[in-house]
Order: C-alpha cells, then sequence, then structure tokens
C-alpha cells in the first residue's frame, strides 16, 4: 500500500530525514513516535508533498513517484491517495461543518451538491456531530473540529490516512472523544499512519509502530515489542523520559498510561 | 454672532446637485484601484522578481507624497512630458491622481488580507484533492477579501474626503460650488458649513451601509452566545 525509500529531507543545511525507509501495508496502522524535532511531521507532509522532498521514492496506491524529479501532475496523483488530518484542524473558516466535508467532494470528485452533502451528513453522523452540520468552525470546540476534520479526511476516501499529533492542541477533556473516533476508523480496516504523543493510544490502536530519532527510523515493532522490550538504547531512554514525564503528573490518567 | 442659520439650509438643495460629482470621482477611482491593487498585491505576495521591487517603489511614491501634489503633477505635468496628454480634463487627471493614489493603499491590504488567512487552510485544501488555484478560490479569496473590506471602508471614506482635492485643478464638484456660492454672498461660514454638513452625511451613511455589510457576511466568524 505505501513503499517509502531512502526519503531524504533538508531544509538549507538542516537534515532533517536522512534517508527513511519503510512500508504499510494494507489496512495497517502505524504510529509513529520520538521526540521532538525528530522529523516525524516532516515524514508525513513529504509523503503528501506538502514538503518537497531532496530525495528518495514514495508508493503509494499505484503511484510512484521519484520525488527527485516529481512533475505536478504526479504530485497531484499521489496527493489523491491519502489525505491528513491536522494537528491544529486546519478546517476551512468560511464554511459550515458539512461543507468542510463536502465541498472538496464536489470539487475534485464533480459529486453534485446533493450527493456530496448525503455523503458529507453521513460522515459528520459517524464521528457524533450530526447536529453540529450547519455550525461554522469558529462555534465548535476542538475536539468537534478535529472531529469534522477527520470526517473530512474520510470524505475523499483515500487510500491511506496520515494523522500528524490530532490530540496535541486539545484541551484534555477532548482527547478521549477523538481518539475514539480514530480507533473506530482503525478498526475498519484503514490503513493509517499516526504521529502520536499518546503511547498508551499507540500502543492500543497500532499494528506497528515505529520509532524515529534525529532523521532515522531508529526501531520498529509491535506495540509490545517497542514498548515492552526495546532493543535500541535511544528508544529506552525515549520511553523512560516519557514515563518520568507522565508519572510527574499528578492526574489519574497515570496508572493507565503506565508503559514500562 | 453673526451665523445666517436659514442661509446655510437654503443652500443645502443646491449643493446637493453635486454630490453626484463627488461621487463619480469617488466611485471611478476606487474601481480602477481596486483592480490596480489586486494586480500589486498578488505581485506582493508571490514577490515577483523584478515586479515585486517596481511595485515597492510605486507604493512607497503614492503613499509617501501628497496627493494634491500627485493632482498637479499628472493635471499640469503630464502634458508637458507627453504631449498626447494634452487634451486630459480635469475631470480625468482627478480620477487618474486618485485612482493611482488609493492603489498604493489598497496594495498593502490585499496583500495583508491574503496573508491572514493561515497557511494550514490552503494544505487541508491540498490534501483533499484540491488544486491551489481551486483552494484559491472557495476558501483563500473570500476569507482575504472579507479580512480586507474594514480597511478599504476605512481607504474609501478618505477617498470621498480628497476628492474635493478635485477643485484646485477646476473641477465643479461639491467643494467648488461652495467656495463659489461662500465668495458671491460672504457667507464664508455658512457656505463651507453646509459643504462640510454634505460630506459628513455622505460618510455617515456610507459608514453605516459598511457596518450592516459586515455584520451581514461575519455570520461564519462571530460565536454565537
Ligand atoms: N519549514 C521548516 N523550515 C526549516 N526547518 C524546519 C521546517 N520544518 C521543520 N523544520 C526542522 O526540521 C526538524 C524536524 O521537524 P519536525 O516538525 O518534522 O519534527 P517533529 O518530529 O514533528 O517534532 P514535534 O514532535 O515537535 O512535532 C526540526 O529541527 C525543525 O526545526
Ligand atoms: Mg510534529
Amino acid at each position: 500500500m505505501i513503499k517509502v525509500s531512502n526519503l531524504q529531507k533538508s531544509y538549507k543545511s538542516n537534515q532533517v530525514l536522512k534517508g527513511i525507509s519503510f512500508h504499510v501495508d494494507e489496512g495497517e496502522v502505524v504510529a509513529i513516535i520520538g521526540p521532538s524535532g525528530s522529523g516525524k511531521s516532516t515524514l508525513l507532509r513529504c509523503l503528501n508533498f506538502l514538503e518537497k522532498p531532496n530525495e528518495g521514492h514514495i508508493e503509494i496506491g499505484g503511484i510512484f513517484v521519484d520525488t527527485a524529479k516529481a512533475t505536478k501532475k504526479e504530485i497531484h496523483q499521489l496527493r489523491l491517495q491519502t489525505s491528513m488530518v491536522f494537528q491544529h484542524y486546519n478546517l476551512f473558516k468560511n464554511i459550515t461543518a458539512l461543507k468542510n466535508v463536502a465541498h472538496p467532494l464536489r470539487v475534485t470528485k464533480k459529486l453534485d451538491k446533493k450527493k456530496a452533502e448525503e455523503i458529507g451528513r453521513h460522515l459528520l453522523e459517524q464521528v457524533g456531530l450530526s447536529n453540529k452540520a450547519d455550525h461554522y468552525p469558529i462555534s465548535l470546540s476542538g475536539g468537534q473540529q478535529q472531529r469534522v476534520g477527520i470526517a473530512r479526511a474520510l470524505a475523499v476516501n483515500p487510500n491511506a490516512i496520515l494523522f500528524d499529533e490530532p490530540t496535541s492542541s486539545l484541551d484534555p477533556e477532548w482527547v478521549g472523544e477523538v481518539l475514539r473516533v480514530i480507533s473506530r476508523i482503525a478498526d475498519k480496516e484503514k490503513t493509517m499512519i499516526i504521529v502520536t504523543h499518546e503511547m498508551n493510544f499507540a500502543r492500543e490502536v497500532a499494528d506497528r509502530v515505529i520509532f524515529m530519532d534525529d532523521g532515522f527510523i531508529v526501531e520498529q515493532g509491535t506495540p509490545e515489542e517497542v514498548f515492552d522490550y526495546p532493543a535500541n538504547d535511544r528508544t529506552k531512554k525515549f520511553l523512560r523520559d516519557y514515563q518520568r514525564q507522565i508519572t510527574g503528573k499528578t492526574d489519574n490518567k497515570m496508572e493507565k498510561f503506565a508503559i514500562v | 454672532m453673526n451665523f445666517d442659520f436659514k442661509y446655510m439650509f437654503e443652500i443645502i438643495p443646491e449643493l446637493l446637485t453635486y454630490v453626484p460629482v463627488t461621487l463619480y470621482i469617488a466611485i471611478a477611482s476606487m474601481i480602477i484601484a481596486v483592480i490596480i491593487a489586486i494586480f500589486l498585491s498578488l505581485i506582493l505576495v508571490n514577490r515577483t522578481p523584478v515586479l515585486h521591487q517596481l511595485a515597492l517603489i510605486y507604493i512607497s511614491f503614492f503613499r509617501g507624497t501628497p496627493p494634491l501634489v500627485q493632482l498637479l503633477m499628472i493635471y499640469f505635468g503630464l502634458p508637458q512630458l507627453l504631449p498626447s496628454f494634452n487634451s486630459i480634463t480635469a475631470m480625468t487627471a482627478a480620477i487618474l491622481a486618485f485612482s493611482l493614489n488609493v492603489s498604493a493603499y489598497l496594495a498593502e491590504i490585499f496583500r495583508a488580507g491574503l496573508e491572514s488567512v493561515d497557511k494550514g487552510q490552503a494544505e487541508a485544501a491540498l490534501t483533499t484533492g484540491m488544486t491551489y488555484p481551486q483552494a484559491l478560490k472557495s476558501i483563500i479569496l473570500p476569507q482575504a477579501a472579507r479580512n480586507a473590506i474594514p480597511a478599504t471602508g476605512n481607504t474609501f471614506l478618505g477617498l470621498l474626503k480628497n476628492t474635493s482635492l478635485a477643485f484646485t485643478v477646476g473641477v465643479t464638484e461639491l467643494l467648488a460650488q461652495g467656495k463659489l456660492l461662500a465668495t458671491a454672498t460672504l457667507h464664508f461660514f455658512e457656505a463651507y458649513m453646509a459643504v462640510a454638513l454634505i460630506y459628513w452625511g455622505l460618510t455617515a451613511l456610507y459608514s453605516w451601509l459598511q457596518s450592516w455589510y459586515e455584520k451581514k457576511i461575519s455570520k461564519a466568524y462571530v460565536r454565537e452566545v
């Protein structure tokens, strides 16, 4: 389904991705974890060319692109294979929740208004927001906005959905509802790549976990392998630091999130 | 105190017949200025080489010099440089001068409007499979235009008042007519006060229209309580 080989990306002299190779099978859910600045977002954003990679090959859903010499048309074809859920939701602020989901369908799939909105309503229902269809983004809570973002990403029915820290800017009270929606999609055999700082969620939802550090994939495996029996010292240190940070917090999520 | 209210109110109907001239100058100049400013702002946002520098100089000049000087340059100076402008009428010169002047202000306003729409929305549009022009049309431009409306409206208010400068090159508009009456009857204060009241009425009416319109289109951006 997704195959990436030797992906490299630099900003000026700062090399952020140093030759990334991995693959994701159809229906597989892959979680990417790693310290801040390790290149997780950059990796996701290279997959849909929001950032242009310097080198490497990307194949998604049968579209193969040599990133160094990708044409406009290839980039567009590649983008059609995925959709994305953003940390800051990035909803279209000038249109309602329903139109956020339906409008891209009308534009990209040339569906008529009725058909597009029918799909839109169905998806809003799936994320539990039927009653918010006619609300503009500003009048929705963070959790509601993110669920609209997820419905929008589902609407174009892509081969895979990319999530970049979908809960990181949410108030704690809204995190649960968004994670539940994502889990439910994962159960439906959607191919997904999720960058997340929620380790407990990663363990629960992912078939495979990739640990990135300093522009490399350091370690990958099943959640049990990576979280319970990490092989690499950097992975161990990252999980230890994470553990310390979590236990440092005095909330009751503590025990639930215990990992090592 | 020697102030003839009756006279002031008597001349208002006569002065009002010159309001269309004032509005004509203001609206024609505004339309031309908007068109020029759209091009300028796209050049600014995209940082088109060479054109970008030229646009910056153009904007700096027309914002940094008095509109009256610009008007005099165009009406009296242009025919001297380019003989084909010999037959330029005072009205045309005024509209041309105000268009150029206002376009410089609008260019910056439009640029800010375009840049005020966060990049994330354009990115989101791309990830749903929309092309950049499609995102521009349905997502970015509507928000940019909306963000630019208040400042654009203020610029129009300034223009409406500045049209009075046209009387210096001999256009018979509102102020010119007021001056005529003032010198003919020696009721200076009354005549100019009447002129001022009419400008005030026009700007108040316009402000009211604009705030009504802003409320109407801001539905998407205000939380309902
Ligand atoms: N547009 C950019 N221009 C220059 N440098 C950038 C840009 N985007 C990211 N970087 C740099 O690339 C590196 C990786 O950033 P990236 O956002 O991919 O990290 P991340 O793993 O997603 O971190 P976080 O967990 O904080 O989101 C960082 O050092 C960052 O400063
Ligand atoms: Mg990131």
